[in-house]
């Protein structure tokens, strides 16, 4: 799993039937010092995450895990909001 | 997930047969601005996506997870079509 900021989201109209219903956002993953590091990713929100917010996410099939039953085509997903981090 | 901007297409006559009448999309990976990023990526389209599009890919085997793909040898789908994308500055 990594840290991540969320910076925005994304809308969909025509999308997979398996993606109904699910909330997706934007995710910059970012370094312990809050530092932006690599691309901004597209994620798929299961604990209701809101822009602005410091999350950790799951990337791979996993991502999709919080939905079972359904098969939703997620390779990165968040599964968790941050209320706080110490490191040391 | 990533987006991407729809540039080409392919096309593949001798192929696996799970993927027969699957249409194949060539797309550019883009960060949400749209300044393309990273290398061009084949995908198997499950949403009628057309050239110039701005859509949603899905890879690894995540992929196959689409509805349509079970057990499909893919590794890359367009599982939507993008609206609109807000990002915060």
């Amino acid at each position: 799993m990594q840290l991540g900021k969320v910076v925005g989201n994304v809308v969909l109209t025509m999308k997979n039937d398996t993606l109904d219903g699910v909330k997706l956002l934007l995710v910059q993953p970012m370094s312990s010092a809050r530092e932006p590091i690599g691309r901004v990713i597209v994620a798929a929100d299961s604990v209701g995450a809101g822009v602005g917010e410091e999350v950790f996410f799951v990337r791979g099939k996993e991502a999709s895990f919080p939905f079972y039953p359904t098969d939703v085509p997620a390779d990165a997903g968040i599964v968790g909001i941050v209320d706080s981090w110490h490191i040391g | 997930m990533i987006l991407a901007k729809i540039v080409g297409t392919v096309v593949a006559t001798r192929k696996d047969p799970r993927l027969v009448s699957s249409k194949l999309l060539i797309a550019r990976p883009m960060d949400p601005r749209g300044k393309p990023e990273g290398n061009y990526v084949v995908a198997i389209d499950t949403v009628d996506a057309g050239f110039g599009e701005t859509v949603l890919i899905v890879s690894g085997s995540s992929a196959r997870m689409a509805a349509g793909l079970k057990d499909c040898p893919v590794d890359a789908a367009i599982v939507g079509i993008v609206d609109e994308i807000e990002i915060s500055d």
